[in-house]
């Protein structure tokens, strides 16, 4: 059902990728799909690619784990090419209806579909390698000046952990729920939409009563164990830049300065 | 009535990375009033095959029967077969939604179309077979203690007047007290009602006490199918599954290893207290 999908899941194994600090792996990321926007020639395309797979390769997810993750925006990707194939004013190749193929139209295809999936593949890959723990903590790490100007950041990063580790959980929870009043003769399925909306009681309340449920033990857990948010409070494996990390920016920046000269000669 | 299920497999996740073949070529048959106890070590299937008796799941291979009709044959009546096979899910409390106790069971009933006093009749029978009086009629079921719950739940199901009774891990998270009530409340039911039941559980105790055939699930595969003494005297064998036969069970086995004449078939505490007895006597006499 809806577990199938990949992006956005985490692929647990042990590389040089997996290890780097969360914080380098969002930048990274951001200063990769930056470059993308930049690089304008075929030469830019191929060196992004090639520092793409690199990276792949280091992080030792399958490549056909990556790709299979793909399949779900394949639709997306089609439409997009051939719009721009067939939309792109320039020297026509031929013709029908009100639709013209033109070189240009080739040209900006192409170079949209890969820049797409170069994109997606960098932004899956982060997932891949860092678990949404590790994410939220970068994130909070990297936002911590905010915390000045009276944003709650470790509070907003704690919710935003707490809500992807609930996320499978209700799923599960959702299909467990729908399948008993099933067995007691439930209809999700036919009847129109107020039949629809009025047969969702039996599956909402439950799932809500044990939303709550889990929240609450999820409170009291943390209380008993004095949690009172983030003023003052150390982490168990703070993140702290390593020799690697710090190596990782300096080609990051390398890799990227270099892509967008080429790419824009 | 029975229900025979034919070389079923299950395959969860196809398609995707995460495949997981969690039925494989399960044939099995169970009769009218048959009480048959369903164990395996966890993640054996056991839940993935009940599921699959009142056509929650659709086998990915394999034909299911009930009364020798297909349930996935064009035109079966699927909420029939549904209230026919009534399926108890593992801490069946948590799917309570109702206002009170009355209305909740009789979710069931309405949904298979019976008018509002029918629904109610059925509901109170149900409700006085699961020992929960006239006074807990308009409790609201989420002020119930975790026992009375789980009874309200399972009138749930019996409110469809199934013939069939399937429950899933009935006593997990109870204590010993409510575990037995539960317990002697099922078996009193195929005594009362004639309910054909199927109970999954992870206790060889309850098993051994209670059920007349056990089915042993292994890794997705019927291992042993047969009456309680048999299947749990392959003591090694079922410990290789993670599983193991009751307590009295090893009790005398290791009294027999030390050289008491004890018939080792025993698999309750009455038959061991029996047996045990039985073999001082013999020996006493023997002593003479
Ligand atoms: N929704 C699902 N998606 C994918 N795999 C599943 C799903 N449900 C169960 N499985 C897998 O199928 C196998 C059988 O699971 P099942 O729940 O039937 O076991 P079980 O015998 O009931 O275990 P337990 O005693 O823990 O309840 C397990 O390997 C499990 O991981
Ligand atoms: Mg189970």
């Amino acid at each position: 059902m809806i577990r199938d999908i990949t992006i956005g899941q985490y692929y647990q194994t042990d590389s040089v990728i997996h290890r780097l600090d969360p914080r380098v792996k969002l930048a990274g990321t951001i200063i990769y799909i930056v470059t993308l926007f930049l690089v304008g020639n075929i030469w830019g395309y191929l060196l992004a690619t090639l520092g793409l797979a690199a990276v792949i390769k280091l992080s030792k997810v399958p490549l056909g784990y990556i790709l299979r993750g793909m399949k779900a925006i394949g639709f997306l990707l089609g439409i997009t090419v051939v719009f721009n194939m067939f939309l792109t004013p320039g020297t026509p190749i031929f013709s029908f209806w009100i639709f013209t193929l033109t070189w240009e139209g080739i040209r900006t295809a192409l170079f949209m579909g890969w820049r797409l999936i170069l994109l997606i593949i960098s932004a899956s890959l982060m997932t891949l390698t860092t678990t949404p723990n590790q994410l939220t903590d970068g994130m909070e790490k990297a936002l911590k000046p905010l915390n000045k100007l009276g944003v709650p950041v470790h509070e907003i990063a704690m919710m935003m952990s707490i809500s992807l580790r609930f996320i499978p959980i209700l799923l599960e929870e959702t299909d467990k729920i729908m399948k008993a009043q099933i067995a007691r003769g439930a209809d999700f399925e036919s009847g129109n939409i107020i039949e629809k909306a009025k047969a969702m009681v039996p599956l909402l309340v439950p799932l809500f009563i044990s939303a709550f449920r889990r929240a609450n033990d999820l409170a009291m857990a943390m209380e008993s164990r004095c949690y009172r948010g983030g003023e003052g409070r150390t982490k168990m494996k703070p993140l702290i830049y390593k020799k690697a990390d710090k190596l990782a920016y300096l080609y990051l920046l390398g890799f990227a300065v270099i892509t967008v000269f080429v790419g824009r000669l | 009535m029975s229900i025979k299920l034919e070389r079923i497999n299950y395959i969860y996740g196809q398609g995707t990375e995460m495949v997981v073949h969690a039925l494989k070529d399960i044939h099995i048959e169970i009769k009218d009033g048959e009480f048959v106890g369903l164990i395996g070590h966890t993640g054996s299937g056991k839940s993935t095959l009940v599921q699959h008796l009142n056509g929650l799941i659709k086998p990915t291979e394999g034909h299911i029967y009930f009364d020798g009709q297909d349930i996935y044959a064009e035109g079966y009546d699927m909420k029939k077969h549904r209230s026919n096979v009534g399926l108890v899910f593992q801490y069946p409390e948590h799917q309570l939604f109702e206002v009170d106790v009355l209305s909740d069971v009789c979710f069931g009933p309405k949904n298979l179309g019976l008018k509002k006093d029918e629904a109610e009749a059925q509901a109170k029978e149900a409700l006085a077979l699961v020992g929960m009086g006239e006074q807990y009629y308009k409790r609201s079921p989420f002020d119930l203690s975790g026992g009375q719950k789980r009874r309200v739940a399972i009138a749930g199901v019996l409110a469809m007047k199934p013939k069939m009774l399937i429950l899933d891990e009935p006593t997990a998270g109870l204590d010993p007290q409510g575990r037995k009530e539960i317990l002697e409340l099922i078996s009193g039911l195929r005594e009362r009602a004639g309910i054909t039941i199927v109970l999954v559980s992870h206790s060889m105790e309850d098993v051994a006490e209670y059920v007349d055939r056990v089915i042993v699930m292994n890794k997705g595969a019927v291992a042993y199918d047969g009456a309680p003494k048999e299947v749990f005297s392959h003591l090694e064998e079922l410990e290789e599954m993670g599983l193991a036969a009751p307590e009295v069970s090893y009790i005398v086995h290791k009294l027999r290893e030390k050289g008491l004449e004890v018939e080792t078939d025993a698999i309750t505490m009455e038959e061991a207290a029996k047996d045990i007895l039985a073999a001082l006597e013999a020996r006493r006499k023997g002593n003479l």
